[in-house]
């Protein structure tokens, strides 16, 4: 059995440890939010926080997990809600697959570095792949939320 | 303040809409207005889930809370399909547009063709979505006026409100719900004049975006049924190669693997392409179960295919006379009196779509019922690839759209749907089957390699008098039947035989080209090969001629005209001129650039839109980058600028992927490219500033998903000229160390 928090929440799971935490939250938990692109941690859609930090679920064993905090995308209204306001007002996503990925890197960005530039966004943000290419507007809403939720400090 | 349209159908000629909507005859005398199949208000009611409310068509079901459930159509891929088509709608109805819910449509014969491709949503769907609109909308009035006892045409409608235009009373359109059910349709549809759009032309924000970017929108991955198994596939690395043998141990060793089978090759254009398969009770077990398999195959006749010698072998072609697909004037004799001769090869590779999720379809059979959930371009085809693969009756298959991560063509072709039906029949359960990224790169339905030869006459003005353009590339149709060594009209059609230059000598010829892998469509499809070819050939012609390229390709457009055809579109050169011009004007043309800057432009017509772009580059110690990226759209009257813009971006990023990486080859028949690491993307930090737009226009509605795409590789060869000198004809340009 492996204990895992996500969002908060504890949940006791029966998968092998080496299992990817990708696949213990989609099929055993039930959270299908974190998508599945390469398998091989090199497209960021399978995004999720591990104690604030973005690491790629789909090559991250849940016993890596283990007494930490996972935070998917399900969990980042409760993180940055200036982020979703943000990726909604500039309509970022097309298709929106990459999206609940490329939002969890866009939190571990902005939890480093609250007022990231054009080049800090690069950085940051370059593991993830958008096929669509809504990246001109994942830049302007990033600084847009990054700008709000200064106003709000 | 509105016009009257008139829906006899006798007198209506329009192809597209003609097939879409009928009218039957009730027994009241009145008209319905339905697509082709149900005749009655019953039949529709079939199709609805809630009897109470008012439904006057497949596409509208108002409740009496004024809660508004619009039908989306058409598959939503990215391109803003589910809000564009239903604001159509919601703007005839003058409804609340925060009243509306979206549902996605099944896939099914009554709702006209479904075929989420070829950039025709809006441009078919545009009247039809106004005309549901417009008859609710008439509807709704009719029960209000009955009520207050006035004539119809001293009632307006706003914001889901009829109003009294006598005494300013107003009555809610949930409250009219009830009797405007009970109300006839209306034998004639009067339609908003244009300027009375409230959500048309202007940039609505998706009804998805909220789902989008919580996590909450469902993709055929994230389909969950009851006791559902998980299954993947090998399959043979060589195309339509086949299982000699296989050791199933290694993976039944793997915890979570439940079963391993065998599935056979169906030999039909969306047939799967068999293997052996994992069933197990999780992705990741079936994931892993498939990589401890061993199978033995029979490659079969395309072991041979090998991409590098092909590109060889194909280029010889287009170094030889080919089938003449037009001949206008004599090439020879102006390349005889030429001033100028120029001469080009141009070699493109395979490319693969590579959408974010990957293909993958749910089902469940039972008896002689299938139900399946997947993200699918073409619902309509998956259900009768389904119900003939299963035997079993069309009704009794019934094909749930989710939503797409991304399509780009792949999702237009249901081989996984047929695989999931095959494969939940053969275990008794439900089932989930997923491609990992490998069997998406791997087996795909690959854009076609291609080569190009050129060549070109000026005389003495430095005008282009002869043109010859020679392709050899394997054909779509490859796929469907037997024996195909050539390209197709339609192909030649995307870019090759209908530019709109004014040159007395014209001359295209096609090569021979057989597939040894299966050939699809992609993003703007051969509009890809010819729009790269073409653009980078004038652009040589005007470094010939010494003039600049944007005068010297606007002399070349010539005088404004519009091209015989036999649809309601027509290519006018006005309007590509005026888009070439718009680009140029917004990117600052022939302004002074740093140093080791360039700027390219091209302009190419596509799916009846016109397309330009110029591209702003720097060339530095054989580095290139993009700095600016301007384009320009001429889609007609437009529906949703937000949308539109967004996927002119997406064009632009969609472009330099394939210019900078796109390259998928073969060796000894199996694909070499196997994820994202070998088939490049471009990312967030080679994005350059994107500047697009609109242009504002009456005509009628055309494409948007796809022009955007062609002018971008030829544009950046034509920028890195300018900067450098230096003239590339081949792709991708990582192969030159630029990237």
């Amino acid at each position: 059995m492996v204990q895992l928090s996500v969002n908060g929440k504890m949940h006791e799971i029966n998968v092998a440890p080496e299992m990817p935490i990708l696949w213990a939250i989609r099929d055993i938990i039930g959270l299908t939010g974190t998508k599945y692109g390469c398998g091989t941690g090199i497209c960021g859609s399978c995004s999720v926080l591990l104690d604030g930090s973005s690491v790629r679920s789909c090559i991250t064993p849940v016993s890596v997990a283990v007494g930490k905090e996972i935070t998917t995308i399900e969990g980042v209204e409760g993180v940055n809600k200036g982020l979703l306001d943000a990726w909604e007002e500039f309509n970022v996503p097309q298709c929106g697959y990459c999206q609940p990925g490329q939002l969890v890197s866009a939190v571990a960005l902005l939890n480093k570095i609250p007022n990231p530039s054009d080049e800090d966004i690069d950085i940051a943000m370059s593991g993830n792949i958008c096929r669509c290419g809504t990246y001109t507007r994942i830049r302007k809403a990033i600084h847009s939320a990054a700008a709000s939720n200064d106003v709000k400090v | 303040m509105f016009h009257q349209k008139l829906l006899e159908m006798k007198n209506r000629n329009s192809l597209s809409r003609r097939s879409f909507i009928r009218n039957v005859s009730l027994a009241s005398g009145g008209l319905v207005l339905a697509c082709n199949v149900p005749s009655s208000k019953n039949e529709i009611q079939k199709y609805l889930d809630n009897s109470e409310s008012f439904s006057p068509n497949l596409f509208v079901q108002l409740k009496s809370n004024g809660e508004l459930i619009l039908t989306a159509s058409r598959s939503e891929m990215g391109q803003g399909i589910r809000t564009a088509l239903t604001s159509v709608i919601a703007d005839e109805m003058d409804a609340d547009w925060t009243k509306v819910i979206v549902k996605q449509a099944t896939g099914n014969a009554i709702y006209g063709n479904q075929n989420t491709d070829g950039s025709r949503s809006v441009r078919t769907m545009f009247e039809p979505m106004r005309e549901m609109g417009a008859m609710a909308r008439m509807m709704l009035v009719t029960a209000a006026a009955n009520k207050w006892n006035i004539d119809e045409t001293d009632c307006k409608t706003e914001n889901h409100y009829v109003i009294n235009k006598i005494n300013n009373e107003r009555i809610f359109y949930g409250d009219l719900a009830e009797d405007a059910s009970k109300q006839n349709a209306p034998i004639a549809v009067v339609l908003k004049s244009p300027k009375d759009f409230v959500y048309i032309g202007k940039g609505l924000t998706s009804v998805d975006v909220k789902d989008f970017s919580s996590g909450k929108a469902k993709y055929g991955m994230d389909i969950r049924i009851p006791n559902m198994k998980f299954a993947t596939i090998e399959r043979c690395p060589v195309t339509f190669g086949s299982v000699k043998s296989y050791n199933k141990k290694n993976a039944l060793d793997v915890k979570g693997v439940l079963d391993v089978m065998e599935l056979p090759r169906v030999e039909k254009p969306f047939g799967p392409l068999g293997g052996v398969v994992i069933i197990a009770e999780n992705t990741w077990a079936a994931i892993k179960g498939k990589e401890a398999l061993e199978v033995t195959w029979d490659f079969g006749d395309n072991e041979g295919y090998n991409s590098e010698e092909y590109m060889n072998k194909i280029t010889k072609n287009v170094h030889k006379k080919g089938k003449e697909i037009k001949n206008e004037g004599n090439v020879n004799s102006a390349f005889k009196k030429a001033d100028v001769l120029l001469e080009s090869t141009f070699q493109l590779p395979h490319l693969v779509h590579a959408p974010m999720e990957v293909p993958n379809a749910t089902a469940h059979v039972q008896g002689d019922k299938c139900e399946v959930w997947a993200p699918v371009q073409a619902p309509q085809t998956a259900r009768k690839e389904i119900s003939d693969y299963l035997g079993i009756d069309l009704d009794n298959v019934t094909v749930n759209v989710t939503f797409l991560g991304g399509g780009f063509g792949r999702k237009s072709k249901p081989d996984y749907m047929v695989e999931a039906a095959a494969i939940s029949k053969m275990i008794n359960a439900p089932v989930q089957v997923i491609w990992t990224r490998e069997d998406d790169i791997q087996h795909s339905y690959y854009h076609a390699v291609s080569a190009q030869y050129m060549k070109g006459s000026l005389d003495k003005n430095g005008n282009v008098t002869g043109w010859l353009h020679r392709t050899a590339y394997p054909s779509i149709t490859s796929t469907f039947a037997a024996g195909v060594t050539h390209g197709a009209g339609f192909e030649f059609q995307q870019g090759m035989t209908n530019i709109p230059y004014e040159i007395e000598n014209i001359r295209c010829e096609n090569g021979e080209a057989i597939a040894h892998v299966r050939i699809g469509w992609l993003r703007s499809v051969y509009n890809i090969i010819h729009g790269f070819s073409v653009n980078v050939f004038v652009d040589e012609l005007a470094v010939a001629a010494k003039r600049d390229p944007l005068e010297f390709r606007l002399n070349l457009i010539g005088s404004d005209r519009k091209y015989v055809s036999d649809s309601e579109y027509k290519l006018d050169t006005a309007r590509l001129k005026n888009v070439l011009k718009m680009a140029a004007t917004n990117a600052g043309w022939g302004k002074k650039l740093p140093n080791g800057h360039g700027m390219g432009l091209a302009v190419h017509y596509s799916f009846y839109s016109y397309v330009a772009s110029v591209v702003e580059v720097s060339v530095i110690e054989n580095k290139l980058k993009i700095h600016n990226v301007y384009s320009v759209i001429d889609c007609g009257r437009f529906v949703n600028s937000n949308t539109i813009k967004a996927q002119m971006e997406g064009a632009a990023i969609f472009g330099m992927s394939l210019a900078y990486y796109g390259k998928i080859t073969a060796k000894n028949g199996a694909i070499e490219q196997s994820n994202y690491h070998d088939y490049k993307m471009l990312r967030i930090n080679e994005a350059p500033n994107i500047q697009v737009e609109i242009v504002k226009s009456e005509d009628i509605p055309t494409g948007v998903g796809e022009p955007g795409v062609p002018v971008i590789a030829p544009a950046i060869i034509n920028a890195i000229y300018n900067a450098t000198g230096k003239r590339y004809k081949n792709l991708p340009l990582e192969d030159f160390g630029l990237v």
